[in-house]
């Protein structure tokens, strides 16, 4: 799964594999975030997006690595990030994305959290296929 | 053949003798810029060579013998300091590796023992070069491990602000570890002080995800179940959206934006009133 990328602008590689990397990744976003001009609370919808899908790729995935950088559609701009691992996969997408339910001891509100905080969110995942997830946060 | 071949790699550390030594150092030297004292190297590599010939003397075959115990000692004393100082795995390693490049001279117009010897020194040295190495990264990790431990103590004091309220300013990220300090922090400050009111500020927390918002809770109700009230401040308009758009329920949890509000109403519920004074120049 890929997204949109700005032409000439590559996409950064983070790895996701002890839960410091969270916080590295959580600056990246912030990064991206003000070079990309986004306003005070869609930065923070961003990278509190990032942060709970990092640390589910951590938890649920085993780790995996993520991919930000600026995306850019038709004049459009904005920021992106895909979250991969070779995980579990989720079995059950309606009931993942719940508000509310986790298989772990979480608040259950990551995944569905997430979908609300940004603005095009895509998962792609299958057992035992891993899991892909895509968000991206426009410039309003 | 073992004897015969400890007899040669000690003469190809001997040749020289004194000037191998001072060959080495100088190379060492170049190879780090200067950036240590020559008499300091001049010291560490001549104690080095001669615990290696020793070593070799004896018979030790490569960095794990029992007769290298001195060397891997001086090694372990050289990668320490290097790690401190903040040179490079690879200046640290190049220590070592040096002595290769200063015995190649030998390999000129040396016998067929004369150049098995090198080869067998220089795996040797190589075992000697990656010990290096792990010690120094070793010393690293411990440097960080402790740096992150002291991070962990600085960030999360108790301050008392009135008889009976005591405040958490958190700043930066919290993880389970930290949230664990800044819990155990508050509950024992709770008692120490016997304070019935606790603020926990997050003006310098930048996001509060669901983990973050977690701790929080966890920490508010272990502070209830002490007889303390809890108040969250500090939330800021961005925090509060992303909080709302992410669902995460405050319910019964009361938070105030910032912490002079917090604290206004930690006093009001102590029984403590505010007065103002007229004609006092403000």
């Amino acid at each position: 799964m890929t997204a949109p990328w700005s032409a000439g602008e590559e996409p950064q590689v983070y790895p996701i594999a002890r839960s410091g990397d969270v916080v590295h990744i959580r600056q990246a976003i912030r990064a991206l975030s003000q070079q990309c001009r986004l306003s005070l609370v869609d930065q923070t919808k961003m990278i509190t997006a990032a942060s709970e899908l990092a640390r589910n790729t951590l938890t649920y995935g085993g780790g995996g690595t993520v991919s930000a950088g600026m995306v850019s559609v038709d004049g459009r701009r904005g920021v992106a990030a895909v979250f991969e691992d070779s995980g579990p996969g989720i079995s059950d997408v309606e009931q993942a994305m719940t508000d509310g339910w986790t298989s772990g001891g979480g608040l259950g509100l990551g995944l569905s959290g997430a979908r609300r905080l940004v603005d095009d969110f895509q998962l792609r995942t299958a057992p035992g296929e891993g899991t892909a997830v895509t968000i991206i946060k426009w410039v309003r | 053949m073992k004897r015969d071949s400890a007899v040669d790699l000690v003469g190809l550390l001997s040749v020289e003798g004194e000037e191998l030594a001072a060959s080495w150092v100088r190379e060492v030297a170049t190879s780090l810029g200067g950036r240590i004292g020559v008499a300091e190297l001049d010291r560490e590599l001549r104690e080095l060579h001669g615990a290696l010939r020793e070593a070799l003397r004896e018979g030790a075959v490569d960095v794990h013998s029992e007769q290298m115990s001195e060397v891997r000692a001086l090694l372990t004393e050289l990668s320490r300091n290097r790690a401190r100082q903040g040179f490079s795995p690879s200046e640290t390693a190049m220590s070592v590796f040096a002595l290769k490049r200063v015995l190649e001279p030998v390999l000129q117009n040396g016998s067929a023992e004369t150049i098995r010897a090198y080869l067998q020194l220089g795996r040797i040295l190589d075992g000697l070069g990656l010990f290096a190495i792990e010690t120094y990264t070793q010393t690293r990790d411990e440097l960080i491990t402790t740096q992150a431990e002291q991070l962990l103590e600085l960030s999360t004091p108790v301050v008392r602000l009135w008889d009976g309220v005591i405040a958490v300013p958190l700043v930066g990220t919290l993880d389970s570890a930290r949230t664990q300090v800044v819990m155990e922090k508050l509950l024992q400050a709770l008692v120490d002080t016997g304070s019935e009111q606790a603020i926990i500020d997050i003006t310098g927390v930048p996001a509060v995800d669901t983990q973050v918002a977690q701790h929080l809770l966890k920490t508010i109700v272990a502070a209830r179940l002490m007889g303390a009230e809890c108040t969250v401040s500090g939330i800021s308009p961005q925090i509060a959206q992303t909080i709302v758009a992410l669902g995460i329920e405050f319910d019964g949890i009361v938070t105030k934006a910032s912490l002079a509000d917090a604290l206004k109403l930690a006093l009001r519920r102590s029984g403590v009133d505010m007065v103002a004074h007229e004609g006092v120049q403000r």
